[in-house]
């Protein structure tokens, strides 16, 4: 680890003034302060904004509000989050272990970085830790790597849990910065690699996640999280999905799918939700749509399983929706 | 070899100078401590190496076995990933502050009662996380305090006596 | 006199020491003015190291050296071979030479004050190397397999060729035949307990707080290595936070810590990170294995071929028993095995937990399985229809084998006879139920062993001995030993252990610790209580005794322990997760000398047995020979979740012939044939095959 400096601040301002100049924010630090040892981030100057007022979990309306500071395991005990958004609670006791969760804040979460193993390793290949570098997962591990908005630069799958949940219920996010207040969909957030996989988020130079905030609304309530992994608990997901039905008459009125473990970025899954729309649901019906999420879909060496569990996993998700054990 | 890069260029700049240090107050087991801390160092390492309380584990220093864990403002977190300059004020508890005047505190004595380990070095991870597990309200049935208890592993493979030792200790915590 | 304490399920007399944390493992014996080494490892896979920048370095804060093969010292590194060492070649010669040998090896040492500093300046030392590429691939189609050097003889313990009858003839002339291969990933021990070393110079004398399982043998190679005489060095280790193999050899990092503290004149600690665990300190070997079973229409085997290989490094010959139960556990005229290694360009494997045993069977067991579904057989019936009267490999009689009653009693403990034989027969609501049952043996081993006990006259008792606990009991079980031997109640004797000081044990693995040490503690005690026979004295009685294993009863018996494993696993057809429901082993061990510690050691093993079946697997990148998921949230085993129902029981035993004490050992059978019950639970819930481990989602997915 390099040596660092670290001062806390206590204001949202002084927040943004210590970003603006280039310091590195820290809150739960379980993402950061691991790389920071492999030396894969190295600040040299931390400011520490766990004081800032920005841990509050409230209703608004029939929205529900997650402060950026709020730690995964507050969230997903919260009564509020349980009784709107079930789905939200799901993901995040799926995500991590109960001390990881905390520790990590919302924010945190959003924003933490890949778990591709070469992109922890100093002495290998990685575009997004050491541009032109190259991407020494194309040719080697890449069992647990995405098949969806891959790139020649990067194929390292986005590895939260919660944000497939919050891109799926169309979440927005508050963010402050030296040059004000803007709101955008979670899903807004996450870049594509491209040919510039070191940039992997849409935040401007100083900007700081305030909230995030979950619409109200039937959909949410009988949502389900489903992630699939090897072993029984934290491991990141093989594939996710985050599914939720809205029935009205035996028809489905409204759908939501989001994945995770397949994309560089959580993935949301519209033409699966638009084939959705009308149909009665049944596992024939989900198994159409289901097809639909291959779209695009470029398997590497060895994760081509994964054409095959997506489907599967999205299947599986929405038949829970309807309480299929 | 296209694939071995030489190592990712890296700052050995900073020459002489010492690292930033900050100071930090904790207190530990109840005992006030007040350190000058190089900013670098994990609570792990300042319990281990600075004030001689071994009994936490360093067992991968990633947050991926939970061997370290301690109650941090009586929350169980992994002490490997938290900055000890971050928690000037706060009050840490270890394994070694669970006994009381010579008393086993409950979750101990069901580890031996119910065999809940082997090797003994996940152990202390084990019941400080147990004790946030059972705080938390995550131990009312076996299938809970698996779930609630995954985050310590332990490669002895001692799960079924640390679910027996949970379930039993926290009807008597 | 005799008080029957040995068969008492008392709890671990070191119970209290672990749950306050009191108990001192390596890394927790901090001393006065300690720096702190951490190691360099190479980031190429095969080559030369061909420049180092350690002068930028040695100006960082805090630096005391920079130890590399360009100013470390020239070691001794004098004749030393134990038994637990590779029977050819020669152990790395750390910092000696510009050789890369593997990825991962160290390259140097850097000491600083703290540890902040040392792992700063490790991480920014710059190396320069000539890479060569690596082959590390043991299947792959550079591996050249070799004949093991200490195999070549007939009568080696690991022969690499053993025969009776021809097996081939008879393979061809079989109505019912299975031929088929099985692929074992590589897996790493990952104790809990990192690798860990504080090294102390008094003069010429060394201390070493050092993790392992075999402190004299330490002790003597590290003198050795630098060429000290024996007794100045001390090995001290009173805990071990499991090992399961991987500290039975004294690995470069003992080296390197004692260097290290002699060069900056003070004591140096040593701790692995977890990612180095995964480079120098020994791994389960790959194994490719092909097994060929030849059977009558009734079920009788006809032909048993196993020919396996196993990975070793460029410089030594690791052998493991990967081909030995194929000769005794079934009764088969005609029986042929062939035993192969392949050098590839990573470091020397080394046993782990159930070795060569746990893969060996594995192949066996899953082909019995298949062969019992050609023939329309219960997998039991077609072993009870195979059951051995004597060690047909040895041709000789077994000191006692239980294997049957083994089945028997499981049988009725898991409720086998519900299983209906079809694949996929067996549901639970949406989920696939599987049952599958696998057969387990592990040696009855015995070392020679000494062991020390003396009597105080405030009727307290203390035991001593070199030996070592990594987990199952040893404090417990020799307190039980000594206890009873001595006629005393357990909470007046005091046994120590893990100092090399101490009278010698021998290595504290191969499931013969409870055998070996057990028997030289029992010798001990009865020379004092006899001592002691001969009338009151106020001054303590002490005695010193060894002890080995009767020399004809080793040349009469085949001695060896068995066991039977039944498992019952759900896959979800949908997705393919699978999950381990229940287990039962049933096993034969002789004489069990604390039932609640052995069913812990029992189940344990089934829990590093689930991981071997469904998780363990150290990926290395065919490019460079890195292990690319060298970290503990990569590298998957079992979390609490994953383990529900577990258990263990032991058929009545008695076995004279083994030792005084009827023990047979088991550490290592309660791994072995987990993973092949897995296997066969697996096909029967999906109807699909899986004959490489581990058996993952993707493998059941279309089953």
């Amino acid at each position: 680890m390099l040596p660092f400096t670290i001062e806390k601040v206590r204001s949202v301002e002084a927040a943004i003034a210590a970003a603006s100049s280039g310091r590195r924010l820290i809150a739960g630090g379980t993402t950061l302060i691991d790389l920071m040892r492999d030396e894969v981030e190295q600040p040299q100057q931390l400011v520490d904004i766990n004081a800032l007022p920005l841990s509050e979990i409230r209703v608004d309306r029939s929205d529900l509000v997650i402060g950026a500071l709020a730690r995964m395991a507050d969230v997903a005990a919260h009564p509020d989050v349980q009784r709107l958004h079930p789905m939200v609670a799901e993901s995040l006791i799926e995500g991590a272990s109960p001390q990881l969760r905390n520790m990590a804040s919302i924010g945190g979460n959003l924003l933490q970085r890949v778990r591709c193993p070469y992109f922890r390793m100093l002495d290998a290949a990685c575009n997004k830790r050491s541009p032109l570098s190259g991407c020494a997962a194309l040719g080697g591990l890449n069992a647990g790597h995405a098949i969806l908005g891959t790139s020649d630069h990067c194929v390292a799958t986005h590895p939260s849990d919660v944000a497939v949940t919050l891109v799926a219920l169309d979440a927005t996010m508050r963010v402050v910065g030296p040059k004000g207040e803007r709101t955008f969909l979670v899903e807004e957030l996450f870049r594509l690699p491209g040919d510039t996989p070191h940039l992997e988020h849409t935040l401007l130079p100083g900007e700081l996640i305030v909230e995030v905030r979950v619409p109200g609304g039937p959909v949410g309530r009988r949502g389900r999280y489903l992630k699939v992994r090897d072993r029984a608990s934290y491991e990141f997901a093989l594939v996710s999905a985050a599914a939720a039905l809205d029935v009205a008459d035996g028809v489905i009125r409204g759908a939501r799918l989001a994945v995770g473990g397949v994309g560089t970025r959580p993935w949301r899954m519209r033409a699966v939700e638009s084939a959705l729309i009308g149909k009665v649901p049944d596992r024939k019906v989900f198994e159409a749509a289901a097809r639909l999420a291959l779209e695009g879909a470029l398997p590497l060496s060895g994760n081509r399983y994964k054409l095959e569990l997506l489907p599967r996993t999205i299947v599986r998700a929405f038949e829970m929706t309807g309480g299929i054990a | 070899m296209a694939v071995v890069p030489q190592v990712a260029a890296q700052s050995t700049s900073e020459g002489s100078p010492s690292a930033p240090t900050a100071r930090v107050r904790l207190a530990v087991n109840g005992v006030r401590h007040e350190l000058d801390l190089d900013t670098r160092q994990s609570l792990l390492d300042v319990l281990r190496e600075d004030l001689g309380l071994t009994g936490t584990k360093k067992g991968c220093n990633q947050g991926a076995c939970g061997a370290c864990t301690i109650l941090l403002n009586g929350r169980r977190v992994v002490s490997c990933l938290t900055l000890a300059a971050m928690h000037d004020g706060a009050t840490v508890e270890t394994i070694e502050g669970l006994e009381k005047n010579g008393e086993l505190h409950p979750l101990q004595s069901a580890f031996v009662e119910h065999d809940g380990l082997q090797c003994g070095f996940c152990t202390p991870g084990q019941i400080m996380s147990a004790v946030g597990c059972i705080a938390e309200g995550h131990a009312g049935s076996p299938d809970d305090i698996r779930f609630w208890m995954s985050g310590n592993i332990c490669r002895c493979g001692a799960y079924p006596g640390i679910v027996a030792a949970v379930a039993d200790a926290a009807k008597r915590v | 006199m005799t008080m029957a304490i040995i068969g008492r399920p008392l709890a671990r007399v070191d119970g209290r020491a672990k749950v306050t944390g009191a108990a001192r493992y390596a890394a927790d014996f901090n001393q006065p003015g300690q720096a702190y080494a951490v190691i360099v490892s190479a980031t190429v896979g095969l080559g030369r190291v061909t420049g180092m920048d350690s002068a930028a370095i040695e100006k960082m804060p805090g630096i005391l050296a920079v130890l590399s093969h360009l100013n470390a010292p020239r070691l001794a590194y004098g004749q030393h071979k134990s038994y637990i060492d590779p029977a050819t070649g020669e152990r790395l010669h750390v910092l000696q030479d510009e050789r890369i040998r593997f990825h991962g090896q160290p390259v140097a040492v850097v000491v600083a004050t703290t540890i902040a500093q040392a792992e700063r300046a490790a991480a920014a030392l710059r190396v320069s190397y000539n890479a060569e590429r690596p082959v590390v691939d043991s299947a792959g189609p550079e591996a050249r397999p070799i004949v093991p050097e200490a195999g070549r003889q007939p009568d080696a313990r690991l022969p690499a060729d053993k025969a009776r009858g021809d097996a081939d003839r008879a393979l061809a002339e079989s109505p019912v035949k299975v031929d088929e291969t099985y692929d074992i990933a590589r897996e790493n021990h990952n104790p809990m307990e990192p690798h860990a070393t504080i090294a102390s110079w008094n003069g010429d004398r060394l201390t070493l707080w050092s993790k392992s399982q075999f402190v004299v043998n330490e002790q003597a190679e590290i003198a050795a290595i630098f060429g000290l005489p024996l007794e100045n060095v001390t090995v001290i280790c009173p805990f071990i936070g499991g090992a399961f193999g991987t500290s039975l050899r004294t690995w470069p990092h003992v080296t390197l810590a004692a260097m290290a503290a002699q060069h900056v004149r003070r004591p140096v600690k040593l701790v692995l990170t977890r990612k180095q665990m995964f480079f120098t300190t020994g791994h389960r070997p790959r194994t490719v294995q092909r097994i060929a079973l030849g059977a009558t229409a009734d079920g009788k085997l006809t032909s048993v071929v196993h020919e396996g290989t196993g990975e070793t490094s460029r410089y030594e010959e690791f052998m493991e028993a990967l081909t030995s139960v194929t000769t005794f556990l079934y009764s088969c005229p005609n029986v042929r095995t062939r035993y192969r290694l392949v050098p590839v360009d990573t470091g020397t494997p080394n046993h782990m937990r159930g070795p060569g045993e746990a893969s060996g069977v594995f192949a066996l067991e899953c082909a019995m399985d298949e062969l019992a579904y050609k023939l329309r057989l219960d997998p039991i019936d077609l072993r009870r229809r195979n059951e051995p009267a004597i060690d047909e490999g040895e041709n000789k009689p077994f000191s006692s084998r239980s294997l049957m009653r083994c089945y028997d009693l499981g049988a009725e403990h898991f409720g086998w006879a519900r299983r209906t034989p079809e694949p996929r027969s067996m549901r639970d609501g949406r989920l696939l139920v599987g049952m599958g049952v696998a057969s387990a043996s592990y040696p009855a081993f015995h070392a020679p062993a000494t062991a020390r006990a003396r009597l105080l006259p405030d009727g307290t008792a203390e035991v001593e001995i070199a030996a070592s606990d990594m987990g199952p009991g040893t404090y417990t079980s020799m307190t039980q030993v000594a206890a009873e031997t001595l006629g005393l109640p357990v909470e007046r004797v005091r046994f120590s252990l893990g100092r090399s000081d101490y009278p010698p044990a021998p290595s504290h693995g191969g499931s013969w610790t409870m055998a070996s040490v057990g028997s030289a503690i029992r010798a001990a005690c009865i020379a004092v209580r006899e001592e002691a026979a001969k009338g009151r004295t106020d001054r303590p009685i002490e005695a010193t005794a060894s002890s080995q294993r009767d020399p004809q009863a080793a040349e009469r018996f085949s001695m060896h322990s068995f066991g039977a494993v039944f498992v019952e696993i759900a896959v979800d057809p949908d997705v393919g997760t699978i999950r381990v429901r229940r287990a039962v082993g049933a096993y034969g061990i002789g004489r069990v000398v604390n039932p609640r510690l052995a069913r812990s050691q029992c189940t344990g093993g089934m829990v590093g047995g689930i991981g071997m079946a469904l998780m363990e697997r150290t990926v290395l990148d065919a490019r460079d020979g890195r292990p690319v998921n060298a970290h503990m949230a990569d590298y998957l085993m079992p979390v609490n979740l994953d383990i529900l129902q577990l258990e263990a029981h032991f058929v009545e035993e008695a076995d004279p012939h083994v030792n005084q004490l009827g023990v047979k050992g088991l550490g290592e059978i309660a791994l072995v044939g987990i993973a092949p019950a897995i296997a066969n639970a697996v096909f029967h819930a999906t109807g699909k095959r899986v004959r490489a481990l581990p058996i993952r989602i993707e493998d059941v997915l279309t089953a």
